[in-house]
């Protein structure tokens, strides 16, 4: 069985197109979302995939089209501006980050439903799938969807390469950063962008709520591993890719199995499995070591 | 009832029964639980129809809490295992969740009637056809009573235990040293969550739910400081929202769980720029008056260091270094409050200006 899914993944146009559009998605969610795991922002991946959704109706009542990049650049405006909405909101009035993501979220999302249900009322034949952007339907990635993906995919990861110094001082030290004359605000917003990039690289294929969970899962897997950021960002980019390929996978081999949900349960496991057992961090062997420290030290007790 | 009043009245009380549990969450910085919960309840739903054998009231009230619970409990989980942040495990949990109750509908009960899009959407305007029917009589509109009796539960938890989740929420520690159980209390408000999310979500749909719980007590929030009166500021401010919204939806014909929302949002907007205590054009006015007030105290302190007290205006740009505008405005400013005066060319201080340079210095030396 398993050469055939091999050979259909290369020989099948659809089973390629989304084996590849999840592959694309899980490589850069997990590269870009190592950063947004690491500086504890991994709700803004979910925060922004419901904000970029009122940019998807404006981008095609403003151009009239279904191009996946107008749709894509529509997504990334306003997914953009609602990020830049959180900061201020964060920086500039008394309420909490959560909260923040929250009013944003939700009241995005409003817009985008009203923007939807406007351009649904207006009896428009041309608007059928726009909604496929909320849920993600990968199984309707064709090969301009995926090559787009990967066009915007590398511009996020060709960011990531170039910037990767500034990058992990921002992640982990960006005091340090500014003190040393590091464009703090800028290097923010650039990183911001690439996880927006990220972000609406995967709605099409998981959707706007199992976005969060691309983000999140390979990198939180990953960082179970090793303490380098290189390695959690290959690691993390791979945990992603294979949750793509093995999710678009199953859900071809099994009847009416939708992809996104597949690949997010593919994630999961790999999540499970890393904070159980990775080497040195796995929860399972820390157990297992405060058992046999337990029982030393009662015995060492129980000697007069 | 007409059809309009059924709707109406059910998105007030919609909106009274998220602001009165939503105003806890903000407060605790926990609104984004708010958020993973209302996704997660989707495998208790489904689980609950297919034992029940369809869309059975009691049976999803049931299932979803539970599985409302449930997220709440492995969040905190992972969160305990150290191996994750708090952000990052909410983010592990929910999707998860969805994910499984999608899968689980497309699987195995694609004969029980739920899609993804009738749980985040909701439809509003459904609310008077879905009637509850208890043995073989039409008691009325379903989603309006199921809210009607989660807006009154939800005021009498308020009301009975305001004080102990109000400390629990400011101060953990004294609330559990003097006995009431943090632990408890965090699951008694996340259970009454869960409990509001499953009964709103159906007629509001899951992302109107978190935005009426999130949006009108963060509008709330900007206006006072007060946790009584935040509560009633948030049901007030939803409830006008949902009216609002309500009305603008039918005007343009679009969405009316969405222009409620938006209607929320424009509602935090204002209340974020001109709340009159924490609004941004507040904060900015402040800072502006203190700048000025610490640009004529700089003005005096160094006058008063002067040996004659006094110096030309060309000389004092030079040596405090101003934008000739903040001179200008300092020197105006001390001369209306008659700490200096102009004597031809030269800024001199008078005699209140050298009390005033006393005042201040006292107060800078660290004694």
């Amino acid at each position: 069985m398993l050469p055939g899914i091999l050979r259909d993944v290369i020989f099948d146009y659809t089973l390629r197109n989304v084996a590849l559009g999840s592959a694309l998605l899980g490589i850069v969610g997990g590269v870009l979302g190592t950063f947004a795991v690491l500086r504890r922002q991994g709700l803004l991946g979910d925060a922004l995939a419901h904000a970029a959704l009122p940019g998807i109706c404006l981008a095609y009542m403003l151009a009239n089209s279904k191009a996946p990049l107008v749709l894509m650049i529509g997504a990334a405006i306003s997914g953009w501006i609602g990020t830049l909405l959180i900061l201020r909101i964060v920086e500039d009035t008394r309420l909490s980050e959560d909260t923040a993501l929250g009013v944003i979220l939700t009241v995005f999302f409003g817009l985008g439903i009203v923007l939807l249900t406007y351009i649904q009322h207006s009896n428009d034949a041309n608007q059928a799938g726009l909604d496929k952007y909320l849920f993600g339907q990968a199984a309707t990635l064709v090969q301009e969807h995926v090559i787009t993906m990967a066009a915007v995919g590398s511009i996020a990861l060709a960011l990531v390469a170039v910037f990767f110094k500034e990058f992990k001082l921002l992640s982990f030290d960006p005091e340090f950063a500014a003190s040393i004359g590091f464009p703090v605000r800028g290097l923010n917003v650039l990183l911001t962008s690439s996880i927006v990039i990220a972000v609406v690289i995967g709605l099409q294929t998981v959707g706007v709520v199992l976005m969060a969970a691309m983000l999140i899962g390979p990198a939180a897997a990953a960082r179970q591993w090793t303490n380098r950021l290189g390695v959690m960002l290959a690691l993390s980019g791979f945990f992603g890719a294979a949750s793509g390929v093995v999710g678009a996978m199953i859900s071809v081999t099994g009847s009416r199995l939708p992809t996104g949900p597949l690949v997010v349960l593919c994630v999961t496991a790999i999540v499970i499995v890393s904070i159980l057992f990775a080497p040195e961090r796995g929860v399972v062997w820390d157990s297992l070591r405060r058992r046999s420290n337990r029982r030393a030290i009662l015995e060492q007790g129980q000697q007069p | 009832m007409s059809a309009e009043l059924t709707v109406l009245l059910t998105a007030i009380f919609a909106a009274s029964a998220c602001a009165l549990v939503g105003t806890f969450l903000v407060v605790r910085r926990m609104a984004m639980m708010a958020d993973a919960i209302s996704h997660a309840i989707l495998p208790g739903l489904v689980f609950a129809y297919f034992l029940a054998n369809g869309p059975n009231l009691v049976a999803g009230v049931f299932g979803a809490s539970l599985a409302g619970l449930a997220t709440v409990a492995l969040v905190e989980a992972l969160q305990r295992t150290g191996r994750v942040k708090s952000d990052a495990a909410i983010g592990i949990v929910f999707p998860a969740m969805f994910a499984l109750g999608t899968f689980a509908v497309s699987k195995w009960f694609s004969n029980v009637h739920l899609d993804a899009d009738a749980i985040l959407f909701g439809e509003i305007a459904f609310a008077p056809f879905d009637r509850l029917i208890i043995a073989g009589r039409d008691i009325g509109s379903q989603p309006l009573i199921v809210l009607a009796v989660l807006s009154l539960l939800n005021l009498v938890l308020v009301l009975l235990f305001y004080k102990e989740v109000k400390l629990a929420t400011f101060d953990a520690g004294l609330a559990a040293s003097l006995g009431f159980s943090p632990v408890l209390i965090h699951y008694g408000l996340m259970s009454a969550v869960s409990v509001t999310t499953v009964g709103a979500f159906a007629a509001v749909g899951a992302i109107l739910v978190v935005a009426l719980m999130i949006v009108p007590a963060a509008t709330a929030y900007l206006l006072t400081d007060r946790l009584d009166l935040m509560i009633v500021y948030s049901v007030v401010c939803g409830v006008v929202s949902a009216i609002a919204g309500y009305y603008l939806a039918i005007e343009l014909d679009v969405s009316i769980s969405g222009m409620m929302a938006v209607t929320m949002g424009g509602l935090f907007a204002v209340a974020a720029l001109f709340s009159p205590s924490y609004g941004i054009v507040a904060r900015a006015r402040r800072r502006a008056v203190q700048r000025e007030r610490f640009s004529v105290d700089l003005l005096l302190l160094h006058l008063g260091h002067h040996p004659t007290g006094d110096e030309s205006v060309a000389h004092l740009a030079a040596e405090l270094d101003w934008p000739r505008a903040r001179l200008q405005r300092a020197i105006r400013q001390a001369g209306a409050a008659g700490s200096v005066a102009i004597v031809g060319e030269r800024v001199r201080l008078t005699p209140d200006g050298q009390d005033a340079v006393h005042a201040i210095a006292q107060r800078l030396s660290p004694s």
